[in-house]
């Protein structure tokens, strides 16, 4: 039978694969979808979310967000929440190589208007202060024993040397540093790969865009007033990016450890060797939680960095400082995690760990979590689109609970990169967008042509189901006119 | 070139299959596929510097899984681009032994045409396979 007939409707955003599906699944897979999206999303996507659900210790159901497509081990899109008391393992394919790969929101009181007439200076200025592509190496020197301070502190390590505002710290999630990071537990090769990359964009699907809220899509006024979102055609800079080097090189390396203990020792047998993994409460899952979390505290200073280069581009080219610009950090949200949640499971309240790859936390109102400022309206969620569609602002729901609280972190491919860039041309696309009001820059046209648009789902369509489903609103659109890419 | 991407595997990724007379001759096509993913024209990569390197494994998909990480390693860590140069594979006992001379040089944006970094080498679907006529791997890059 075709998997798809295997597919069961649940609701209109909600499709079920049941545990009969294969054997070994402890719980049934749910895709949070529009029929449209379910049926477009590629099979592999039905295997290695039913994958998902035979790791031990999985709580209620294996997830994939609208915009899931294929990765390794775990879909893109994937959720899955293990109950660390009964033997609910970690798995660096559940989180992917990109360790807090995610994204940062700022605005500015600058309009339209403003802007156009710098428009090629300000992109040309980033593109020059952010480096982005193979390899790159950030403005920053540091020693490793700096390094290793800077990813147990995080962000806070980079206000403390002058790279920010007090203030940006309390809108990032974990207030820009998780707790318990240990590098005792990092290696020197991930120490190598990443001390001179804070401050660097990467590459693939990372960029740094400059984008307009057009009035018609300010989705809702007062949240977008809570935001500071009140001119029309204000200007806001989005950026998406990651860990660099160094978290791939831990989530590389403890792959490789949970390979030699995962049967051996603790008798875990898995369909894909990308969900490699051992029980959270093991001396060889403890330790990749905390090295996991430098991994994290990295992001959050890499971010944080690439912020500052920001502010110092603007004020700059304005003349004005970055405080006189109003260039508030609006949030810092991380879509490839693992972290220690409760949730409520069967009326009974839970310590999980819950795995989100490619997939972004979204608490609702009132949750202690969510920053005191926008504690009475829920969780800001930044969803980023293809460069050539669009962007999203939104806010976590009280309905959310079903998926832990979790909803998509960006567009979705549809198309594979080798594919895409047989369809189209850097150069030629560069063109194409420039005509129609973006400008862009990157260090690669093949690299430009493999995240043309058309290679993504349709970013309205993803946000439309996840409002349908309930698991986050919608507070404004965001259109892009500049983007460095990575 | 003794390798090809393919379009249907890990649509965010970059998968390619490589081939071989010899392992040798498919641990090269390996790492070129790898190296090709991040610098279109492999050509214009000098041998200006070396590196000998020696790794030992008692299971052959991981040696190429190793082999393929040194050249991301020195990517990350030196803005190195590598090609292999030398090779040669043994194998002693129960383990397989290779030892390699890569050679290339530091990243010119102005001479090096970029694509996309590769991130790691995921084991998703991962294989190494003998054929009549040599040797095949099969690899998916996370991008």
């Amino acid at each position: 039978m075709a998997v798809s007939e295997q597919l069961k409707k649940i609701s209109d955003s909600v499709w079920e694969l049941p545990a009969s599906y294969k054997q070994g699944m402890r719980v049934p897979a749910r895709i949070i979808a529009t029929e449209k999206l379910v049926r477009e999303m590629d099979e592999a996507v039905y295997e290695q979310i039913s994958n998902v659900a035979t790791l031990p210790g999985i709580a209620r159901y294996a997830l994939c967000m609208p915009d899931g497509h294929s990765g390794y081990g775990f879909p893109i899109g994937g959720v899955a929440a293990m109950d660390v008391h009964e033997g609910g393992v970690i798995s660096p394919g559940g989180i992917g190589f990109d360790i807090n790969c995610g994204m940062r929101l700022v605005i500015t009181n600058l309009t339209l208007d403003d802007v156009q007439p710098h428009l090629h200076q300000i992109v040309d200025r980033l593109y020059e202060r952010v480096p982005a592509g193979v390899g790159s190496h950030g403005f920053l020197k540091l020693s490793r024993q700096d390094f290793r301070n800077l990813v147990e502190q995080g962000a806070r390590w980079c206000i403390e040397h002058d790279y920010g505002w007090e203030d940006d710290l309390e809108v990032t999630e974990e207030n820009g540093c998780i707790s318990d990071a240990d590098a005792s537990k990092i290696s020197e090769r991930a120490i190598d790969r990443g001390y001179n990359q804070v401050g660097t964009l990467g590459s693939g699907n990372h960029y740094l865009e400059v984008q307009v809220a057009r009035p018609e899509d300010v989705r809702d006024k007062q949240l977008a007033e809570k935001f500071g979102i009140t001119i029309p055609n204000q200007v806001v800079v989005m950026f998406h990016c990651g860990s660099r080097g160094f978290g791939h090189q831990v989530a590389t390396d403890y792959l490789q450890t949970f390979l030699k203990v995962m049967e051996s020792k603790y008798g875990i047998k898995i369909f894909d060797r990308e969900l490699a993994c051992a029980p959270f409460e093991s001396p060889e899952g403890r330790d990749y939680f905390a090295a996991m979390k430098c991994g994290l505290n990295m992001s959050f200073a890499n971010r944080q960095v690439i912020l500052h280069r920001i502010r110092e581009v603007f004020s700059e080219i304005f003349g004005r400082s970055a405080e006189d610009l109003g260039m508030q950090m609006i949030y810092d949200v991380s879509h490839n995690t693992a972290k220690l949640e409760k949730h409520t499971v069967d009326g009974k309240e839970k310590t999980l760990l819950v795995h989100r790859k490619g997939a972004t936390r979204a608490f609702g109102p009132g949750h202690d979590e969510v920053a005191a400022r926008y504690r009475d309206i829920g969780q800001p969620v930044i969803i980023g689109g293809s460069m050539e569609t669009g962007s999203y602002l939104l806010v976590g729901t009280a309905s959310g609970g079903e998926t832990f609280f979790s909803t998509a972190h960006g567009s979705g491919r549809t198309m594979s990169r080798t594919k895409a860039r047989k369809q189209w041309h850097g150069k030629q696309l560069q063109r194409d967008l420039e005509a129609r009001g973006i400008y862009v820059r990157s260090t690669s046209w093949a690299g430009l042509a493999e995240e043309a648009g058309a290679a993504y789902k349709n970013i309205d369509e993803v946000i439309a189901a996840t409002e349908l489903a309930g698991i986050s609103k919608p507070v404004a659109r965001f259109t892009p006119i500049g983007n460095v890419k990575g | 070139m003794p390798y090809h991407y393919l379009e249907e595997i890990g649509t965010a990724d970059i998968a390619f299959e490589a081939t071989g007379r010899d392992l040798p001759e498919l641990f090269t096509a390996s790492a070129d596929a790898t190296m090709n993913v991040m610098i279109d024209n492999l050509d214009a990569i000098e041998s200006r510097e070396t590196r000998q390197i020696e790794l030992s494994n008692d299971n052959l998909e991981m040696l190429l899984f190793d082999f393929l990480q040194e050249l991301i390693y020195f990517k990350d860590a030196r803005r190195l681009l590598l090609r292999a140069n030398k090779m040669q594979i043994d194998q002693k006992a129960d383990q397989f032994v290779l030892k390699a001379t890569l050679a290339g040089e530091q990243l010119d944006d102005t001479r090096h045409q970029q694509r996309a970094d590769v991130k790691a080498v995921t084991l998703h679907g991962f294989s190494v396979q003998k054929h009549e006529d040599g040797w095949k791997a099969k690899v998916l890059l996370d991008i």
